[in-house]
């Protein structure tokens, strides 16, 4: 579930053109700015924004690489008992719940991509064929609040393995039908909870949680776990995310 | 002037000699012309690059709240760095490295000085108590560089704080890696708690430790230049 709720950070940030958005951006920052420009940063230029930008960009990469040397492939995430779960479950994106993609599920095939064996798109049938196993995890938003759900699918690592996905690559891409996309580390996708989820609960997917097929993430925050995912491939160069390129941070491992 | 007089003899030799570690030397020759090292170098810069981190740090932390309040309010817009959740995040996350390695390097420098020891000990509960209440009738007095039972509680005290919101934060941050460091916060939403009433604490330090300077503001400057005249001041 995971792309945060855009109008819950700022409706501005609901543009239909990146540019829009990266506009948006410069705004926010020169608004973020005024303050730490009045008391600490005085004597800089406006423009020095730019570098303070860099900064913290960088700063941002090197995090990312501290938290994969962090990220212990065997450690588990916490388990919870069913009596844990959080009801209702909350919808979480970047647009409102009655803007979720309808997708038919008879039409549906996956696409497979990039560095891998077997390139050809699966129908929801055969990922239903998948071993599936359950688990009720917690979803950690980026913006602080948890919820625990029951998630059941397939091992992730299975479907990599059964597409010959070269577990040596280093990143793992999704494209979504609502236009989302994001991207994950290839050891946070052969983690053991790392899973292609069909069913919330006792019920297929529902669409507001992403049907017909999310990935579900337990060791990475709520907007790693990309919904409605239509394509997968395999790559060495970074794919970035909806919100990672606008500056969440790209590993985001809890 | 009265109110000096009421306490201790503060220009003893042996008070003196409690700013400890390289400025002793110093001191002995400074004594002569009037002037004394109160705060060691490494005093003065890591409190700074603290204040300049944990300015960061708690306004960053603010905008980060308001994304997902615990209570009924938020923090005035104005009063955050960031402009919007992810900026605020960037902040945080890259100030938290200023924080911890200054700190680290605050904490490393106190023990093995001995300028934890020589400062802020011995502390009894009593004297805290004594000092207290003598501070609320109005009778502060304040040697330049000797820190009285009050402050070194507090000054102990917010250190403590500070661990402990550096560490709810690190629970925060990753409560699948470091699961058992969240579980002894109360799980992540403890941990949250933890953070923000850290946080709280460390402002309210921060109030009243401003105040007190503002109280007694020939107590700023030695925190940039770390001398302080011997003579000519009391009360």
């Amino acid at each position: 579930m995971g792309r945060e709720d855009k109008s819950r950070l700022d409706r501005n940030l609901v543009a239909p053109g990146r540019e829009i958005v990266k506009l948006e951006r410069r705004l926010f920052l020169k608004r973020g700015l005024s303050l730490g420009a009045l008391t600490m940063l005085s004597g800089c230029d406006v423009t020095d924004a730019e570098s303070v930008q860099k900064v913290l960009w960088t700063m941002s990469r090197w995090n990312d690489s501290v938290q994969a040397a962090i990220f212990d492939p065997n450690k588990l995430a916490p388990t919870y008992p069913e009596s844990a779960i959080t009801q209702p479950f909350p919808f979480n994106a970047f647009y409102g719940e009655s803007e979720a993609p309808r997708v038919d599920g008879a039409k549906y095939k996956l696409e497979v991509g990039g560095l891998v064996r077997e390139k050809a798109p699966w129908t929801l049938e055969q990922l239903y064929a998948l071993p599936q196993t359950s688990q009720i995890t917690r979803h950690i938003c980026v913006e602080g609040w948890s919820a625990i759900g029951k998630w059941t699918g397939a091992a992730f690592k299975t479907f990599l393995e059964r597409v010959g996905a070269d577990l040596t690559a280093k990143y793992v891409g999704f494209k979504c039908s609502d236009d989302y996309y994001t991207s994950i580390d290839m050891q946070t996708a052969l983690h053991p909870q790392t899973q292609m989820t069909f069913k919330f609960g006792e019920q297929i997917l529902p669409v507001s949680y992403g049907f017909p097929m999310k990935l579900r993430i337990p060791t990475k925050l709520g907007f790693k776990n990309p919904k409605h995912i239509a394509a997968i491939f395999i790559t060495n160069d970074n794919p970035g995310g909806y919100w990672e390129d606008q500056g969440y941070n790209w590993f985001s491992g809890s | 002037m009265a109110i000096a007089a009421a306490g201790p003899d503060l220009s003893s030799p042996e008070r003196v000699s409690k700013n400890g570690g390289d400025a002793m030397d110093a001191n002995t020759e400074a004594q002569m012309t009037g002037v004394k090292n109160v705060h060691p170098l490494a005093v003065r810069m890591t409190h700074w690059i603290n204040v300049f981190a944990m300015f960061i740090m708690v306004t960053s932390g603010w905008r980060i709240y308001n994304a997902s309040p615990l209570f009924d309010f938020k923090f005035p817009r104005d009063l955050t760095i960031g402009g919007w959740l992810g900026g605020a995040l960037q902040w945080h996350f890259a100030a938290m490295w200023i924080l911890v390695i200054n700190g680290l390097i605050y904490v490393a420098y106190g023990i093995v000085t001995r300028h934890f020891k020589a400062n802020f000990l011995p502390l009894t509960p009593r004297s805290v108590w004594h000092e207290f209440t003598n501070a609320l009738r109005g009778r502060i007095k304040h040697e330049l560089g000797v820190y009285n039972a009050v402050q070194r509680a507090a000054y102990i005290g917010v250190i403590g704080v500070i661990v402990l919101l550096v560490l709810s934060g690190i629970a925060i941050w990753k409560p699948v890696q470091f699961q058992g460091l969240a579980a002894l916060m109360g799980g992540f939403d403890g941990a949250r708690w933890v953070h923000f009433i850290a946080m709280a604490m460390v402002v309210l330090f921060v109030a009243v430790h401003v105040a007190m300077v503002a109280l007694v503001p020939r107590t700023l400057l030695p925190m940039f230049t770390g001398r302080a005249s011997t003579t000519g001041h009391g009360g």
